[in-house]
């Protein structure tokens, strides 16, 4: 295995002006989000802001109505067609997504497959890689988030805290230039949530471009180069750790740290 | 599961062996063995009933029962079984598929497809079909009211085989469309989200990620369908395919004397087909619950295994004691 496959060229992701709406329910209402190469961006806001949908419209879960996002300059999801935006085929959307890593909060693995197929599943069956290759990049991304030892074993059978770092390492395994992170301690027991942070934060030393929804403000107060608060679908407030947690400007960002410090 | 698992814990020999006035005895069930008594009276009257009543001719039946027309009844009912299942499986997924599609027309066509022929009785269908060739004489492959690209003769195309799995495979289809929806279903949302986020081909998706896992709760379904199958071939004597039923009905016909074992020789055969079908069941089940649970079910052998060993612990407790 060469350092080659493990590289990872980090990526910048801009959000511009993206509306979206469940049925008649405004969840996004304008957001413009501008994250740089390398740069780990953690957002915060209240339940119902908007958080999770902006972070699915980031890698085209979830398609905005109104606006665009584009990685690395390169429109996600849709193409320019004259002065509109026009969707892009399923094929074409899902060879994009193959840049975008995405973490769930559930983890989200195939419970059919070992450990080590979760890892492997996407390179083999993008083509980009073949199964034996594959194979060892999963075995040398499980070993860099500690699970070496788990290769053969299924999601079940494993702790919340490990399925997650699984998790993170088929996300790694895609090769992304940004990774997602949709609240990924939220459904692991308090005392599994230090070893899956450590992990992100590994990634986030590392130089890779983040983008963190969280309610752990002491991790994103470590390892965010930039915190964005979102309020009803929009961006309230954004800038670096000091200046949103303890210096924040809108009232409404000041009510939000009031309840959760 | 629970029992065997907690009994399955070796006795620990070095501790103290407990006095024995100390001793709790367990609740005794005299109810349960009263019942038990009974229904094992009964039962034994059934097999007595059933060795030695005359009426069963078992002597005929042991004459009949490897009888080369019953056997070439057997192949038969085999083999449509064989090509109905299949064929009726893949139609019913793709009908699966098309009632979960986004297209409105694909979803509509499917839910008049299942809904028609869960409607119309088997048999109904079978009659039909076996009097196709006399309502078009032609079967041809075109654009609709324009010119034809293929044309069959229909009186050479179906042979009573053909019409019995095609007849047998639309009806399967309807159940087994409804089936595999259920088991698709029943995949969390969550799994097509996260294939969907790894950028997998949507095939790869389908074949890799969702089936397999819908697998699982469609196979006991499925099997179920099957032996309904099994059972439902019997129809096709009236298509005038001699299956394992037909050759029994006909036999029986020439030999009226032996109806009894004959219906015995049909009802030994479906039972061994069924038992069968249900032993794979268990292997297949168990095949794709890797994952799904924690360890897999046990096989026969090693229940019994697990049970022996239950069994002398508890020999070697009580004599402890």
């Amino acid at each position: 295995m060469t350092g080659e496959t493990l590289e990872i060229r980090p990526a910048a992701v801009e959000v511009r002006d993206v509306h979206k709406w469940y049925g008649a329910q405004r969840v996004l209402n304008g957001v413009e989000l501008t994250v740089r190469p390398g740069e780990v961006t953690v957002i915060l806001g209240p339940s119902g802001s908007g958080k999770s949908t902006l972070l699915r419209v980031i890698n085209h879960l979830e398609k905005p109505e109104i606006g665009h996002v584009s990685l690395n300059g390169e429109l996600i999801g849709v193409r320019r067609h004259g002065e509109r935006l026009k969707e892009l085929t399923e094929r074409a959307i899902l060879a994009q997504r193959g840049r975008i890593g995405f973490v769930f909060q559930n983890f989200n693995l195939f419970p059919h497959l070992t450990v080590l197929d979760n890892v492997a599943a996407a390179p083999v069956a993008t083509r980009r890689l073949k199964r034996p290759e594959a194979r060892e990049l999963a075995r040398t991304l499980l070993d860099r988030v500690g699970l070496a030892d788990k290769a053969g074993a299924y999601p079940r059978q494993l702790s919340g805290g490990q399925q997650q770092r699984v998790a993170i390492a088929r996300a790694l395994a895609l090769r992304p230039g940004v990774i997602l992170f949709d609240e990924p301690t939220s459904a692991l027991d308090p005392e599994l949530v230090g070893e899956v942070l450590a992990v992100i934060k590994d990634l986030a030393t590392s130089g890779t471009t983040l983008v963190i929804v969280t309610h752990e403000i002491g991790f994103a107060r470590e390892v965010a180069d930039r915190i964005v608060f979102l309020d009803e679908g929009r961006v309230v407030e954004q800038g670096s750790p000091t200046e949103v947690l303890d210096h924040p400007t809108h009232e409404r960002t000041r009510d939000f740290l009031s309840k959760v410090l | 599961m629970s029992e065997s698992l907690g009994s399955a814990v070796p006795l620990s020999t070095t501790e103290p062996r407990p006095a024995a006035a100390q001793r709790v005895l367990p609740l005794r069930h005299p109810g349960r063995w009263i019942a038990s008594a009974i229904v094992l009276v009964v039962v034994a009257q059934i097999v007595h009933g059933l060795a030695t009543n005359p009426f069963f001719q078992w002597d005929r039946f042991q004459y009949w029962f490897l009888r080369p027309t019953i056997l070439d009844g057997l192949l038969i009912t085999l083999e449509v079984t064989l090509y109905s299942a299949v064929l009726g499986l893949l139609v019913g997924i793709l009908l699966a598929l098309a009632r979960l599609s986004e297209s409105p027309v694909l979803r509509a066509v499917s839910w008049v497809y299942i809904w028609l022929f869960r409607s119309v009785p088997l048999i109904v269908v079978l009659l039909f079909l076996y009097n196709f060739s006399a309502l078009y004489k032609t079967l041809s492959l075109g654009v609709p009211f324009g010119p034809a690209f293929f044309t069959f003769d229909e009186s050479r195309l179906a042979t009573d085989m053909v019409v019995a799995v095609v007849g047998l495979s639309l009806n399967e289809a309807a159940y087994a469309a409804e089936v595999v929806r259920g088991g698709i279903l029943s995949v969390d949302q969550g799994q097509h989200e996260a294939a969907s986020a790894l950028g997998l081909p949507k095939g790869y998706q389908f074949t890799r990620i969702v089936f397999p896992q819908a697998l699982r709760s469609i196979t006991p379904n499925y099997v179920n369908q099957l032996i309904g199958l099994i059972k439902g071939t019997s129809l096709v004597f009236y298509v005038s395919l001699l299956d394992l039923f037909g050759s029994v009905q006909s036999m029986g016909s020439t030999y009226p004397g032996d109806i009894v074992p004959l219906l015995l020789v049909a009802t030994a055969w479906y039972l061994i087909l069924t038992s069968v079908v249900s032993v794979v069941q268990f292997y297949v089940e168990r095949y794709y619950s890797r994952g799904a649970l924690r360890s897999l079910p046990p096989t026969p052998l090693q229940k019994v295994r697990t049970g022996l060993r239950d069994l002398r612990a508890r020999v070697r407790k009580e004599a402890a004691i």
